[in-house]
């Protein structure tokens, strides 16, 4: 809000107030994890309140691995909505039901399930910087330069970014899913069917990129779709299923 | 001690007019023999200003004859064009030439450079004493808060800056960039040289006569393109400066599709400044293509400083509140100085902050 209301009145300036304040969430966030782990004797995913609130918390971290690192200028003003928006679902929702039975620790479940989910923040990462360059790409396009245009990061540097974090997302998510198959324990049809399919899709956004067939504002928008699917498949996975595993 | 300005500008007069009182090399002494203290002359292409304490009224006409460079007999129409500030007013306005406020292109920043300068002189001629180093030093702190903390100076408002501006929101840096020139003219002669400026360094020429594209790549820098070959260096450059007398466009979807095949990841900024054009305007639907003519750069220097225009009143809140602490500061300093030399009155002193 400090950002939007800065640039609207022209006096916004590059500085580490969204980094100190997602970090200051990050760690609120932390804490309730750790509680919850606590009480749960187990890595906190065991429903859709959880995951929810796992997803914002992989946001903060990825964008607090690669925010200082790609010197994305006003990042943190497009990745805290996603947080907020997240963390609020996650409140507001009614999905905090307890399981009925205490779920037994899974180590190998709970490193497919919590590395997967850290893959969603370098996708949503991706998304962000997809959105940016989408923005970024209208103005220069139609000719009319707002305020925002003169902040924002040159379209190459925003287009290496979606890149890489579309990399790193990719061996995180491959990563998830080849633990997925150690987990001592059958997975449900679905998930591996909508697991499987987030892949495909990604690994086609990536070849399509690495043999040059798509245009970076394709790239952009297919990050947006990619992530948007991605998260309605979580959601409708985990609230269907109810259960402890993830995609 | 009075402290004032008297001064004409774009604002008030015309070019002639500002000839006319432009100043000369002994005005400092003149100003300091009719009665002024302290003076400052600050003249520019825009402003010819005099900055001055004293303690007496110097009237306006009286400066206005120690600027005047020819003797004319029209004596009474001296002080005509001329304004006159005095104390908050004179600092109110000096705070706002300083920042940019008052310049013809708001924001520019070229005229903090020109009032340091004229302080510098001043200060070395022995003009400007204590009285006007507090106050341009002061006005530096201003001018330079104002930068710093507003869009003031954002954006590009001439066709050169704003072709460059705009290539680094799509490149980023330029180091990497290749540009090709088609056309050796003037415009895209000044607008490469920009972009060297800005570090590019592979740079290309092209023009119908090789003899025009040979002279402008030595003059820049860069290397001669035989003018049958452009088409082919498409498919490596990254920025296009077109400006030749073509009566028929030159680069047309048609002709870029092809080479837009091989370069699908790489942006292309193609910059027209040819009248008539030189590339289809449609060419800008096609994706990864930034074209932008003669009108469209234009019309974002004017977005630039209409920006630049709604962050005045940020700036007058930054001036404003210099003002008041500068009153505050002053007359803190001076009441220090009044009782360390053991001074009766502080209505003695240089500069009350009631006048302020």
């Amino acid at each position: 809000m400090r950002t939007i209301v800065a640039l609207r009145a022209g006096i916004f300036r590059p500085g580490q107030f969204n980094f100190l304040a997602i970090g200051l969430g990050f760690i609120f966030q932390t804490a309730f994890l750790s509680i919850r782990g606590h009480a749960l004797g187990r890595c906190p995913l065991t429903n859709l309140f959880e995951v929810f609130i796992f997803v914002a918390w992989s946001v903060a971290l990825i964008y607090m691995l690669v925010g200082p690192a790609y010197r994305l200028s006003l990042m943190g003003a497009f990745t805290a909505p996603l947080v907020v928006l997240l963390q609020g679902f996650a409140l507001i929702a009614p999905i905090d039901i307890r399981h009925p039975v205490k779920l037994l620790a899974n180590p190998w479940l709970e490193f497919h399930a919590s590395i997967s989910l850290v893959a969603y923040g370098a996708f949503a990462l991706a998304c962000i910087a997809g959105v940016m360059y989408l923005v970024q790409e209208r103005q220069l396009k139609t000719h009319q330069l707002r305020s925002v245009f003169y902040h924002l990061p040159p379209l190459t540097d925003l287009f290496a970014a979606i890149t890489r974090l579309l990399w790193w997302g990719f061996a995180l998510y491959t990563l998830g899913l080849v633990s997925g198959f150690f987990v001592g324990q059958p997975l449900p049809y679905v998930q591996v069917v909508c697991a499987s399919a987030v892949w495909l899709l990604y690994a086609a956004i990536l070849q399509g990129r690495h043999l040059r067939r798509l245009a970076p504002k394709h790239v952009a928008v297919l990050c947006i779709i990619g992530f948007t699917a991605a998260l309605t498949l979580l959601w409708g996975i985990t609230f269907t299923a109810q259960m402890p595993s993830l995609p | 001690m009075n402290l004032f300005c008297v001064g004409l500008s774009h604002h008030t007069a015309n070019v002639e007019t500002r000839e006319r009182f432009a100043g000369h090399t002994e005005t400092d002494c003149i100003l300091r023999a009719a009665g002024c203290a302290e003076a400052l002359l600050l003249t520019t292409c825009n402003r010819v200003e005099v900055y001055g304490a004293s303690e007496q009224r110097v009237s306006t006409d009286e400066i206005a004859r120690c600027l005047v460079r020819t003797i004319d007999n029209e004596p009474e129409e001296y002080a005509q064009p001329f304004y006159r500030y005095e104390d908050t007013r004179c600092v109110q306005h000096l705070f706002r030439v300083a920042s940019g406020l008052d310049s013809m292109v708001v924001g520019e920043s070229e005229i903090l450079g020109q009032v340091k300068k004229a302080y510098e002189s001043a200060r070395a001629s022995g003009a400007a004493g204590s009285c006007l180093h507090r106050l341009f030093q002061r006005a530096f702190r201003v001018a330079k808060q104002v930068r710093t903390h507003t869009d003031i100076t954002r954006g590009s408002v001439s066709v050169g800056s704003v072709a460059v501006d705009l290539a680094q929101r799509i490149f980023g840096q330029l180091g990497n960039c290749k540009v090709l020139v088609l056309g050796a003219g003037e415009t895209s002669e000044r607008t490469a040289r920009s972009l060297i400026s800005r570090g590019v360094t592979d740079l290309r020429v092209s023009n119908r006569s090789s003899d025009r594209a040979e002279a402008l790549a030595r003059l820049v820098g860069g290397q001669a393109v035989r003018f049958d070959e452009w088409p082919e260096q498409c498919h490596e450059i990254d920025i296009l400066i077109t400006s030749t007398s073509s009566e028929t466009p030159l680069l047309t979807p048609e002709n870029l599709s092809a080479v837009l095949r091989n370069r699908v990841d790489r942006p292309l900024f193609i910059i027209d400044i040819a009248v008539p054009r030189d590339v289809d305007p449609s060419v800008n639907e096609m994706e990864g293509v930034y074209l932008y003519d003669i009108d469209s750069l234009q019309s974002v220097a004017e977005q630039s400083l209409a920006l630049r225009r709604q962050q005045i009143a940020a700036a007058e809140a930054i001036i404003a509140k210099h003002i008041a602490d500068f009153g505050e500061s002053i007359s803190r300093k001076l009441n220090c100085e009044v009782r360390s030399a053991k001074q009766p009155v502080l209505r003695e002193t240089p500069l009350r902050a009631s006048e302020l």
